[in-house]
């Protein structure tokens, strides 16, 4: 019996040997040199197959923060790119764009005036709550949206002015400012979604609003109810891309929490592309909310807004509001006041 | 003016982590903080190899570019340098370094990571050479006078170099020719967009 196992064994390792040589690589990757010396570089990991597998070079090493395991990661040099050219076109574009659009708008459109003039009658617009939130919301923004483009623009742009001391002392306040502001920010944005949805469904009438050019480009006066379709734009840009800064901002916040250094670069190209995107839309926002249009800013401010502006710019919320009992029709003192 | 570089000869690196010791001494690095660090690629399979890492001070250094507030710079020996009273503790060198070499004293919540720390190449910061106030916040300055890294000086298999780039890239070049093989420089093409033909 025995010997029968070791004639066995002896077949199985010769089959194995032969095996083995029959896909055995060229002499050079066996680990010998032409003049037959020894060459382990050929049996061992190198840095060209490792980049090709992963583009990034991790092992094993003694220290308990992991991320120093990584020894190389050249896609760092992507993300430069990305942060000291890309951004900063993308950024120039949309918020020097929309100024420029904004100004040219302004020059050739000018102020949107209320076409009936003041009846001197008021309709309540905004709760004190909204108004509170509102505001919250937005002073934060200003502040989050100046301190973030510090970061972007600050060194091109201020740091000549105000010399490098200073300008640390500033861009440190301004890191401590974005960080701890975002938490109002983001209650703002989550307050603002709750408080607002009812009226941001987009609907049929939106539609119309938009065909129209939402009354500002054309002459007319599409309908609309208490948020029209440029409202609701501006509804979703806050609360979908609040909410993509506001994710974003927070694993950057708190780095390594579930991310890598690559989750970490992602995180910041989305921070940084949705933050100048909503800032520039903003800037539309502020226009038309003060510059842009006779009688909108007091809406926000006071919490009123005359009914002869409801009329002109939301009719179908002044009717609703009046079959409410919250407003007279307008019907006399409008034409009146022509 | 030399253009100071690092080299790893991984075929020669035994990751007794000497190096990251002489570092950590040499400088009074304090705790959680690792300039220098020896990883270990297939670790226990045939053909593992041992890469000692720190700071390559590269060419056109990502860290240098990306820092929102300059406080980096590169003396005129090629070494990366940057100022701890500038620095503002972003974070940001460190996803741009292909190395990781950027270290910080905290965790980072909230943005407190505290100043960046990296290595210096034993060469100090802008403080005046040598003062009191230098080693305090970047270790010795070795470099002012007349010394190398102290981690490629004391490598028990003289794996670790660190010199003049030609100089070190001629030294290799020879062992790999005497011995007939090399894994060749890693992190040279990264760092200095080169490669040392092995």
């Amino acid at each position: 019996m025995q010997v029968v196992l070791s004639r066995i064994g002896a077949i199985i390792g010769v089959l194995a040997l032969g095996l083995l040589l029959a896909v055995a690589p060229p002499a050079a990757a066996q680990g010998v040199n032409s003049d037959g010396s020894v060459n382990p570089t050929a049996s061992s990991v190198k840095e060209d197959q490792l980049f090709r597998e992963l583009n990034r070079i991790s092992g094993r090493c003694t220290i308990p923060d992991q991320k120093a395991c990584t020894i190389e990661q050249p896609a760092g040099r992507d993300w430069r790119h990305f942060h000291e050219v890309t951004l900063r076109w993308i950024g120039g574009i949309a918020i020097l764009g929309m100024l420029a659009l904004l100004i040219f708008f302004y020059l050739a459109r000018g102020m949107v005036r209320m076409e009936y003039g003041r009846s001197g009658r008021v309709l309540v617009r905004f709760s004190t709550f909204e108004r509170l939130v509102h505001w919250m919301t937005a002073s934060c923004f200003v502040i989050l949206a100046i301190t973030g483009l510090n970061i972007t623009f600050g060194k091109p742009l201020l740091l000549p002015l105000l010399g490098p001391d200073t300008f640390t002392v500033w861009s440190q306040w301004a890191k401590y400012a974005h960080n701890y502001l975002s938490f109002p920010f983001t209650l703002g944005v989550v307050l603002i979604f709750l408080m607002w949805i009812a009226w941001n469904i987009p609907g049929k009438v939106d539609i119309e609003w938009l065909k129209e050019g939402g009354g500002i480009v054309g002459g007319r006066h599409p309908h609309a109810y208490r948020f029209n379709a440029g409202q609701k734009m501006i509804y979703w840009i806050v609360v979908l891309g609040g909410g993509a800064v506001a994710a974003s901002g927070y694993l950057l916040m708190f780095p390594f929490y579930g991310t890598n250094i690559a989750g970490m670069q992602i995180a910041q190209v989305v921070h940084g592309v949705i933050a100048v995107l909503f800032v520039a839309a903003m800037l539309a926002h502020i226009y038309i909310g003060t510059l842009g249009m006779e009688g909108a800013f007091e809406g926000m401010w006071d919490g009123t807004v005359d009914v002869n502006w409801a009329k002109q710019h939301h009719d179908r919320w002044l009717e609703q509001e009046a079959s409410k009992g919250h407003a007279a029709p307008p019907a006399r003192r409008m034409q009146a006041a022509e | 003016m030399a253009r100071m570089k690092f080299l790893c000869d991984a075929d020669r690196c035994i990751e007794c982590n000497a190096c990251v010791t002489a570092c950590k001494n040499e400088h009074e690095v304090p705790w959680g903080i690792n300039r220098r660090r020896v990883v270990t690629i297939n670790d226990g399979k045939p053909g593992e190899r041992s890469v000692s890492m720190a700071c390559m001070h590269c060419t056109d250094a990502p860290c240098q570019a990306v820092c929102p507030v300059n406080c980096f710079y590169t003396t005129a020996d090629g070494v990366v340098l940057h100022s701890k009273d500038l620095c503002i503790g972003c974070g940001y060198c460190f996803y741009a370094c292909p190395f990781g070499a950027p270290q910080y004293p905290k965790v980072g919540n909230f943005g407190s990571r505290g100043k960046m720390d990296k290595c210096t190449y034993c060469a100090g910061g802008p403080e005046k050479d040598g003062s009191q106030e230098e080693y305090e916040k970047y270790g010795a300055n070795r470099l002012a006078e007349g010394k190398l890294p102290l981690c490629a000086e004391m490598c028990s298999t003289k794996s670790l170099l660190a010199g003049d780039g030609e100089i070190i890239a001629q030294i290799y070049k020879e062992r790999v020719f005497k011995r007939g093989y090399g894994s060749g420089a890693w992190g040279w093409r990264t760092a200095y967009r080169e490669t040392i033909a092995s």
